[in-house]
């Protein structure tokens, strides 16, 4: 079947929702797809507090802030939502996303302008036994415990000390379960400081330069071997000890899910900084294809706060491509812009900038 | 180290540690938070404007120790859990400290709790004082525990006892 739109968002987490928002008022027909069967994204998954600032909720929890956008934009009427429909592939010879509902129904859906806002996926870690059930993402822990209220398991080691994996085990330890460590293989804890002393002082260790070598059982986890590291991230020999646990957490890390963007033939760079393949993009986070614009993980894997900012963009840049707009609109989009440079000043956000520095390109609108 | 560790040495608060005098006047917020990073609903929590007004999302706070009474209406706002407040004289022996709690099941007031360091190690029990309910956050509380004073500076963590039966 054939749906027509404006403006096709792929994808209704914060980036999504919000470029959704800015469309709003504007007499352009939006179509979300999302492939999950609620709209929010990660956002569902975060019972803690947000960061950033007030104009992103910062104080609120994450799946509060989905909430607010989500009511907001299925209030609207020039915004549809197709949820459980995954964008399966791009079809340049005709232009089309071609969508699939519930597993079961095709659609060729046309558009004018699209905003990928599809995310990011979990990373994995190589080793002996990392098939072992009891070995999870990060995220399966999350949607687990906070979306379904099932505990993974009774006696957790957590591998990663970025941001998701500090906060997920705080979050393990509310639900009751014991977290026995967190591991790190770089030689500082790689998340905030203060989500670091916030386990801690629950009693957490937190091990730098330490890695999980092997996993032991035969039919599930049953313990890991883990070794130290020398600076070279060089196993320690002699260091080995093994730790008994049912469950083991990999929190390594997040890459953009960029293969629609391969498929519009966006220009693609590698950068580390960022998670992986992301598309080159002006500060209107339009892409080297006209029609297609980028937001939230998928541009750079950051925060729901950056996602929320530059979805905001890249809603207000499509309505003034389209001549839609609202008189504010260079103002807004200009305001937003402001707030995501204020958010990678200093030394966290050194390394966004480094990353984002490799990707900005002047494309004209 | 916190960098290495996850947990500040007390060192580490630099400036944000209260002097001895101020410590004799009263309570006082000490914001446990000394790595840049973007986040700043502290600055629009304190109604005295005692949390100084941010340049940038990134700034680490400051506080006016002068214009603070301790009052901890800042602590439930901050998603960092990194605000405390600190009253060392409470009376003869014991200190009181105000800080925020997220795990349930809450103490109640009057209970005898563990007190925890920034490490999560056991230094020793308290009682708690009052458990705040506050309108910002309504998941968390903020919990008044007395702790003998030369924990004041130590104890940023309380655990419900295991001998805790009613
Ligand atoms: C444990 C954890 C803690 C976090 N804490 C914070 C925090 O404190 N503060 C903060 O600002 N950020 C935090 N974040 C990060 C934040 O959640 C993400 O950066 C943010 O959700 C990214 O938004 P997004 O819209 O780009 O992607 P997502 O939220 O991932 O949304 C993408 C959506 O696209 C859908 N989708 C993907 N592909 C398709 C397709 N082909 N077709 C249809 N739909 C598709 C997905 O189902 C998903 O719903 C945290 C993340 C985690 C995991
Ligand atoms: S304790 Fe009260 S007075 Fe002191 S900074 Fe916090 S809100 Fe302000
Ligand atoms: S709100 Fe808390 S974590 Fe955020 S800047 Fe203020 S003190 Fe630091």
């Amino acid at each position: 079947m054939r749906i027509d739109c404006d403006v096709l968002i792929i994808g209704g987490g914060p980036a999504g929702l919000c470029a959704a928002r800015s469309l709003l008022g504007t007499g352009l027909k939006v179509l979300i797809l999302e492939r999950d069967p609620f709209l929010g994204g990660q956002l569902l998954k975060q019972t803690h507090m947000f960061f950033g600032s007030k104009e992103q909720y910062a104080g609120t929890r994450g799946f509060e802030i989905g909430q607010i956008l989500t009511r907001e934009v299925q209030a609207s009427p020039n915004i549809t939502v197709m949820l459980e429909t995954v964008a399966s592939g791009y079809y340049p010879e005709e232009n089309f996303i071609l969508a699939l509902e519930k597993e079961k129904k095709l659609y060729q859906v046309y558009f004018k302008k699209v905003i990928v806002a599809t995310g990011a996926s979990e990373k994995s870690l190589l080793f002996e036994g990392n098939d072992l059930p009891g070995i999870y993402g990060a995220g399966a822990v999350q949607t687990l415990m906070n979306m379904y209220g099932v505990m993974p398991g009774k006696d957790i080691i957590m591998i990663g000390s970025g941001n998701i994996g500090l906060i997920v085990s705080y979050q393990l330890l509310q639900a009751g379960v014991k977290v026995k460590a967190i591991l790190e293989a770089a030689p500082t804890v790689g998340g905030y400081f203060v989500h670091a002393a916030k386990v801690s002082r629950m009693g957490i260790p937190i091990f730098t330069q330490t890695t999980v070598k092997r996993a032991l059982g035969r039919n599930a986890l049953e313990g890991v071997e883990i070794v130290s590291l020398d600076s070279k991230w060089q196993y320690v020999p002699g260091t080995e000890r093994k730790w008994p646990c049912d469950t083991l957490c990999l929190a390594v890390g997040l890459s953009p899910m960029s293969e629609l963007l391969w498929q519009f033939q966006c220009e693609m760079r590698y950068v580390s900084e960022l998670g992986g393949y992301v598309a080159k993009r002006n500060p209107f986070m339009q892409t080297t294809h006209p029609d297609v614009y980028i937001a939230g993980d998928v541009s750079g894997v950051e925060e729901a706060s950056s996602a929320m900012l530059e979805g905001t963009i890249a809603g207000f840049a499509v309505s003034k491509a389209l001549h839609k707009m609202l008189d504010s609109v260079d103002q807004v989009i200009q305001n937003s812009q402001t707030f995501l440079d204020e958010m990678h000043v200093g030394t966290i956000g050194e390394k966004i900038r480094n990353g984002l520095a490799k990707v900005e390109v002047d494309v004209c609108l | 180290m916190f960098i290495k560790n996850g947990y500040l040495d007390i060192d580490e608060l630099g400036e944000r540690m209260p002097s001895e005098e101020r410590f004799e006047q009263g309570p006082v917020a000490i914001l446990e938070c000394i790595q840049q990073i973007p986040c700043n609903p502290c600055q629009n929590a304190c109604s005295r404007g005692a949390i100084l007004p941010f340049q940038s999302i990134n700034d680490t706070p400051t506080i006016d120790m002068d214009k603070c009474n301790g009052c901890g209406n800042c602590i439930s706002a901050c998603p960092g859990l990194a605000i405390f407040v600190v009253w060392k004289n409470y009376n003869q022996e014991n200190s009181l400290i105000k800080l925020p709690l997220e795990l349930l099941p809450f103490p109640e007031e009057g209970d005898s709790v563990e007190l925890m360091n920034r490490k999560g190690e056991k230094v020793g029990t308290g009682k708690v004082i009052k458990v705040q309910k506050t309108k910002q956050n309504s998941k968390s509380r903020v919990i008044w525990v007395e702790v003998p004073k030369k924990l004041a500076m130590d104890v940023r963590h309380v655990a419900r006892s295991n001998n805790h039966e009613k």
